[in-house]
C-alpha cells in the first residue's frame, strides 16, 4: 500500500494557524505513507497536477488532502485522482479547515489538531475498498409544489423543453401573493397584467398538470424517482362539467370575510379567490356553506345548469413518481399581533401592506379607494411603519425583509396618486433599495410626491379623537413626533409558512432557525438542496422579490431539466450491505431506518437447511446515513466507505 | 398566607396612606404582612445612578433579611421598590461577576431565591378576583377611574414579568371587581416625570397633565395607581398643572389598596384619605 498526502495551505487560510510543512513532516513517518507534500491552493489546476504527477512518479494507490470540507472539494479531488487511475473511492479528505484552522488561534496546537486528523484520514483510507458507481433509471417528470409566481414561472420553463410538469397548489386557485398585489415596483406595472397571462400560459400548456386545493402528503423515494402522495380536497365542483359562469356564487346567501382580501372585502361561500381565477372553477367553503354545517339551502345545486355541483365529492388521494422536485411553497406575512405597543390588530386603522395593496386595487374590495377600514373615510394622513418583524431579535426576525423597504416606497407613492391631498409619512432603520432602479425610485417617491421620511421606530399608537396618534422618534433631528393619522400601515416582514418544517421534514430537506429551507451552497449552489434532485425557488428560501423569485425560480428549473435529459442517474454507492449470514432477523435496523430502504428477505439457510428471514437494503433509496450500522447488534450491516473496519482503524490509529 | 413585607422609604414617609391602606387591606383579607426587620432603603433612583454596584448590593442587603424571617415570598408595594428587588434578584441568578462582587459587599452567599411579588399581583393572581369580589361589601358604585401603571411595573418586560407590558391590565381586572369602571385609555404605562419632580419639575408638569388630560378625556372621575411617585406627581403636583396649564383638573389620585380597602367595609378613616392633596370627597360621596 503506497498512501499519498497532499496538505493544501489554502493560502492564509489553513497556513497561518497550522504549520502545513510539519503536517506533512509528521504524516511521512506514519507507516504506508510513502509521499507527502503541501501546496498553496491544492483544488487549482497547479495544485491538481501536483497529485496527479505524484501518483504517477512515487506510484501512489491511496490519497489523503488534507484540506476544507468534503463538502467542498471532496468531488473535485474525486475526479482528479480518477483521471491519474485510482479508484475514486481510495481518496479521503482530512478537513483541517473547517474543523481547525478556522476555529482555533494557538498555531502549535492546531498544527498538533491538524496532524491528528490527517492521521485519521490516512488510517481510514488504508481500510478503504475500490468502489463502483451504480446507475438508476429516472422519472422523466418534475414536481412543482406552490403555484405561485415562482411556481409557475419554473413550470413554465420545464414546458419549453417539453418535459411534463405537475404544480400542486393548495389554494383553490394558482397565482399566489403576486395575484394580490396592486402594482409591481420599481416600474409600476400592474401585477395582474404581468402575472394572469403567465397563469394562462401554464393551464393551457400540454405538458403542464395543475393541482389546486391540494397537498402533498407523503414524499419517499430519492432523485430520479420520488413517490409522491398528495391530497386533492374535495372541491364539492366538478372541475370539468363547471364552466365558472358564476350562477352559483352570485345565487349563494352566505356572506364570509375574504381571505383574499384580507377581511376587507366578502366572499360567498361557494366562490372563486378573484375573477381571474385558474382554474375559474369554484369551490365550496364547506365550514360555512349551510349545506353542509345544517342541510339546508342547496341553492348552488338547484341552480347550476351543467350538474356540476357534487355535495359528496370525497378528497382524493393520488400518487404519482416524479424525477425531480421544485418547491416554491412562499411565503407568509408575520403577525404583528406581538406589537403590543401598534395595537396587538385592535385598531382598524391600522393594516398591514398586504391590507393596503388590496385596498389600492381597482378590482378590491373598495374598488381601488385607499380608506380608513373603521370609517370608509378617504385616509389623508398615513403613517407607513418599516421593519415589523424585520430586524428585530427580541419579538421578530433577526433578517431584512428585504422588499418592504420598496414596497413602502411603492406604497406611498400609490397613495398619492389615489388621494391626491394626502401625505404619507415613512418611518424607517434604514432604507435599502439595492436593486436595479431601486434607489431612484424611493428618490423619486420622497421628491416628486413629497413622501416625509422618518428615521426612527415608533413608539406607540393610540386612538384619540377618531384619529390615530402615532408617538415615535425622529432620530436624525432628535425630537419625539406625534402624528395624528388617519391609517397606519405597517410594513410586515416575510417569514416561513406556517407548515414550512412539516414539509421540509416530508423531503428530508434541511431548513434553518427561521424555518426557510436551506440551499446546498449560499454562492455556489443557491437553489439547489443537499438533497439530491430537490430544488428550491423564491421566499420559502429568504426573502425575495418578484425578480429575483422569478430568477431563482428559471435556474430551479434548469436544474431539474438537467436530471431530465439524461438517460440515467449515477448514485453514490456509499449504501449499507448487509451479510446474511450474520444478520440474526432481528429487524432493528428497520425501526432505525428513515427512509425505508430496509426490508425483509427471506433466504435458504443451508448450515441449519431451513428458510430464516434477514434483511436487504434496497440501494435505490438507502442515503448512506448509517442509523442501521450503528444499531446492528450483530454488525451485520456494513456502511461502504464507512465501514466498521476503517472506523476501527481510525480509532486504533489515535493509540499510537 | 404570609408574606415578608418589604414597604420601602416612601411608604414611610410620603405615602403613608400607601403603607396604612395596604396593611388593612391584608389584614381584612387574612393576608399576613410581616415587615422585615431592619430594612434599609432599596436604592431606588440614585442608587443606580451613581455606583451600579451599590444599586445590587442594596436590594440584596434587604432580600438578606427577609430570608432570615424564613421561607417567604416577599410582597412590596412601590413600584420601585419592585423594580429594584427584581433587578438586583435577576443581576444574582444570570450575572456572574456582578454576583460575585455584591456578595463580597454584603458579606454573604445569595443566588436570587427570594422571590418578590408586587402586592397587586398578589391579590388579583394568588388571593384571587373571586375571592376578593365575595368579600366586597360596598361595590363602587361605577366610579369611573383611570387606572394608571406606570412606567416600572411592567418594564423591563423580560425581568418584571408582570403583566402585559403594553397593555396591563390587573388593576383594571381589581376595580371591575370591586364594582368600579375603569375606563378605557391608552396611557397606562405612560411615564410621569418620576424623579424629575425634584430637579426639573417642568418635565414632570408637561407629562403628568398630559396624563390628567388624557384620563379626563377619557372620562374618569379618578386616577388610581400603584406606585407612590406618580400618585405624588399627579396628586401632589396638580395645582402647579392648573396654575401653569390654565386648566381645572379636580381629579383625586387614588392608590388601589385605597379604594380595595373601601369596598371591602373597611372604616375610611383608616385608609389615609385625609393624607390625599386633592379633595377626594366628592368621589367618595358618590360611591356612597
Amino acid at each position: 500500500m503506497r498512501i499519498g498526502v497532499f496538505v493544501c495551505h489554502c493560502g492564509t487560510n489553513i497556513a497561518a494557524t497550522v504549520d502545513v510543512e510539519k503536517v506533512a513532516q509528521a504524516l511521512s513517518r506514519f507507516p504506508k505513507v510513502k509521499f507527502s507534500t503541501t501546496y498553496k491552493y491544492m483544488c487549482s489546476d497547479p495544485g491538481q497536477s501536483l497529485v496527479r504527477q505524484s501518483i504517477e512518479e512515487h506510484k501512489l494507490d491511496r490519497i489523503v488532502i488534507a484540506s476544507c470540507s468534503p463538502r467542498l472539494h471532496e468531488k473535485t479531488f474525486k475526479k482528479c485522482v480518477e483521471v491519474a487511475g485510482i479508484n475514486p473511492y481510495l481518496v479521503e479528505m482530512a478537513n483541517i479547515r473547517e474543523h481547525c484552522s478556522w476555529v482555533h488561534k494557538d498555531m502549535e496546537a492546531a498544527t498538533q489538531k491538524a496532524i491528528e486528523i490527517t492521521k485519521l484520514a490516512v488510517a481510514k483510507v488504508s481500510r478503504a475498498r475500490p468502489l463502483q458507481k451504480t446507475y438508476v433509471p429516472i422519472e422523466k417528470k418534475v414536481l412543482v409544489i406552490g403555484g405561485g409566481i415562482s411556481g409557475i414561472q419554473s413550470a413554465i420553463d420545464i414546458t419549453f423543453a417539453k418535459y411534463p410538469v405537475t404544480i400542486i397548489e393548495k389554494e383553490p386557485t394558482i397565482g399566489g401573493r403576486m395575484a394580490r398585489f396592486d402594482k409591481t415596483f420599481p416600474t409600476l406595472d400592474c401585477a395582474a397584467c404581468i402575472l394572469t397571462p403567465k397563469m394562462v400560459t401554464i393551464a393551457q400548456n400540454e405538458y403542464a398538470t395543475i393541482h389546486t386545493y391540494s397537498e402533498v402528503e407523503e414524499v419517499t423515494g430519492h432523485v430520479g424517482n420520488f413517490k409522491v402522495k398528495f391530497r386533492k380536497k374535495a372541491r364539492s365542483v366538478d372541475l370539468h362539467k363547471c364552466t365558472g359562469c358564476g350562477a352559483c356564487w352570485n345565487k349563494c346567501p352566505v356572506k364570509v370575510d375574504s381571505e383574499f382580501d384580507m377581511g376587507l372585502g366578502k366572499r360567498k361561500a361557494i366562490y372563486v379567490p378573484f375573477p381571474q381565477a385558474v382554474p375559474n372553477v369554484p369551490v365550496i367553503d364547506r365550514d360555512n356553506c349551510l349545506w353542509f354545517t345544517q342541510k339546508k339551502c342547496g341553492l348552488c345545486k338547484k341552480i347550476c345548469a351543467f350538474g356540476a355541483i357534487d355535495y359528496d365529492m370525497q378528497d382524493e388521494i393520488i400518487e404519482e413518481s416524479f424525477g425531480a422536485i421544485i418547491v416554491a411553497t412562499g411565503f407568509t406575512q408575520f403577525d404583528h399581533a406581538v406589537y403590543g405597543e401598534y395595537g396587538y390588530g385592535k385598531y382598524k386603522d391600522v393594516i398591514t401592506g398586504l391590507h393596503f395593496e388590496r385596498m389600492a386595487n381597482s378590482s378590491g374590495p373598495t374598488g381601488g379607494k385607499i380608506v380608513r377600514p373603521s370609517d370608509g373615510k378617504e385616509a389623508h394622513d398615513v403613517v407607513f411603519i418599516q421593519c415589523i418583524g424585520s430586524r428585530d431579535e427580541q419579538k421578530g426576525m433577526p433578517y431584512c425583509s428585504r422588499l418592504c423597504c420598496m414596497y413602502t416606497a411603492k406604497h406611498a407613492l400609490l397613495l398619492k396618486e389615489h388621494n391626491k391631498d394626502s401625505q404619507a409619512y415613512v418611518f424607517y432603520i434604514d432604507i435599502r433599495a439595492a436593486g436595479k432602479n431601486y434607489e431612484e425610485f424611493v428618490k423619486r417617491v420622497q421628491t416628486d410626491y413629497g413622501a416625509v421620511y422618518l428615521r426612527g421606530r415608533v413608539s406607540r399608537i393610540f386612538e384619540k379623537g377618531g384619529k390615530l396618534i402615532v408617538r415615535g422618534a425622529d432620530t436624525l433631528s432628535g425630537a419625539q413626533v406625534e402624528i395624528k393619522a388617519d391609517l397606519v400601515v405597517l410594513a410586515t416582514g416575510l417569514v416561513a409558512q406556517n407548515d414550512a418544517a412539516k414539509l421540509a421534514q416530508m423531503l428530508h430537506i434541511p431548513y434553518d432557525q427561521n424555518n426557510l429551507f436551506t440551499e446546498a451552497h449560499p454562492k455556489l449552489a443557491p437553489v439547489e438542496t443537499i438533497t439530491s434532485g430537490i430544488f428550491l425557488t423564491g421566499a420559502c428560501q429568504s426573502p425575495k422579490d418578484i425578480p429575483d423569485t422569478v430568477a431563482t425560480a428559471s435556474a430551479a428549473s434548469v436544474k431539474a431539466l438537467g436530471l431530465m435529459v439524461q438517460d440515467k442517474l449515477e448514485r453514490e454507492p456509499i449504501v449499507a450491505k448487509v451479510n446474511p449470514d450474520a444478520c440474526s432477523g432481528c429487524r432493528a435496523c428497520i425501526a432505525a431506518c428513515p427512509f425505508s430502504a430496509i426490508e425483509t428477505d427471506e433466504i435458504e439457510d443451508r448450515k441449519l437447511k431451513r428458510k430464516r428471514i434477514v434483511v436487504k437494503v434496497i440501494e435505490g433509496v438507502c442515503t448512506g446515513c448509517g442509523n442501521c450500522t450503528a444499531v446492528c447488534r450483530m454488525s451485520a450491516i456494513d456502511l461502504e466507505g464507512f465501514t466498521n473496519r476503517q472506523v476501527m482503524e481510525e480509532i486504533e490509529s489515535l493509540r499510537v | 398566607m404570609k408574606y415578608a413585607y418589604f414597604p420601602g422609604c416612601s411608604l414611610h414617609s410620603t405615602a403613608k396612606e400607601y403603607d396604612i391602606s395596604s396593611r388593612a387591606v391584608a389584614n381584612a383579607l387574612g393576608i399576613e404582612l410581616i415587615e422585615i426587620p431592619d430594612w434599609v432603603c432599596c436604592g431606588a433612583t440614585p442608587a443606580h445612578l451613581t455606583l451600579h454596584l451599590l444599586s445590587l448590593a442594596l436590594p440584596v442587603k434587604n432580600l438578606l433579611q427577609a430570608k432570615k424571617l424564613g421561607n417567604y415570598e416577599v410582597a412590596t408595594c412601590c413600584a420601585a421598590c419592585f423594580s429594584r428587588l427584581k433587578i438586583a434578584n435577576k443581576f444574582m441568578e444570570d450575572d456572574p461577576v456582578h454576583k460575585g462582587k455584591v456578595e463580597e459587599v454584603v458579606g454573604a452567599k445569595y443566588s436570587g431565591e427570594v422571590k418578590v411579588r408586587h402586592f397587586l399581583d398578589i391579590l388579583v393572581n394568588v388571593f384571587g378576583l373571586n375571592n376578593i369580589s365575595e368579600r366586597v361589601s360596598k361595590k363602587l358604585n361605577g366610579l369611573k377611574v383611570a387606572c394608571y401603571y406606570g412606567c416600572l411595573l411592567t418594564r423591563p418586560p423580560e425581568i418584571m414579568q408582570f403583566d402585559d407590558v403594553e397593555e396591563p391590565h390587573l388593576m383594571d381586572d381589581l376595580m371591575k371587581a370591586i364594582g368600579a369602571e375603569p375606563v378605557s385609555w391608552p396611557y397606562k404605562t405612560e411615564c410621569c416625570g418620576a424623579s424629575f419632580s425634584l430637579t426639573k419639575t417642568d418635565i414632570v408638569l408637561k407629562l403628568s397633565q398630559d396624563i390628567l388630560q388624557m384620563a379626563y378625556d377619557a372620562g374618569a372621575e379618578a386616577i388610581v395607581v400603584a406606585c407612590p411617585l406618580c400618585q405624588s406627581n399627579l396628586d401632589l403636583r396638580q395645582s402647579s398643572i392648573n396654575k401653569k396649564y390654565k386648566k381645572h383638573f379636580h381629579m383625586p389620585i387614588f392608590y388601589f389598596t385605597q379604594l380595595l380597602g373601601l369596598s371591602l367595609g373597611i372604616d375610611p378613616k383608616k385608609l389615609g384619605f385625609n393624607k390625599l392633596i386633592v379633595n377626594p370627597s366628592k368621589a367618595l360621596s358618590a360611591i356612597a
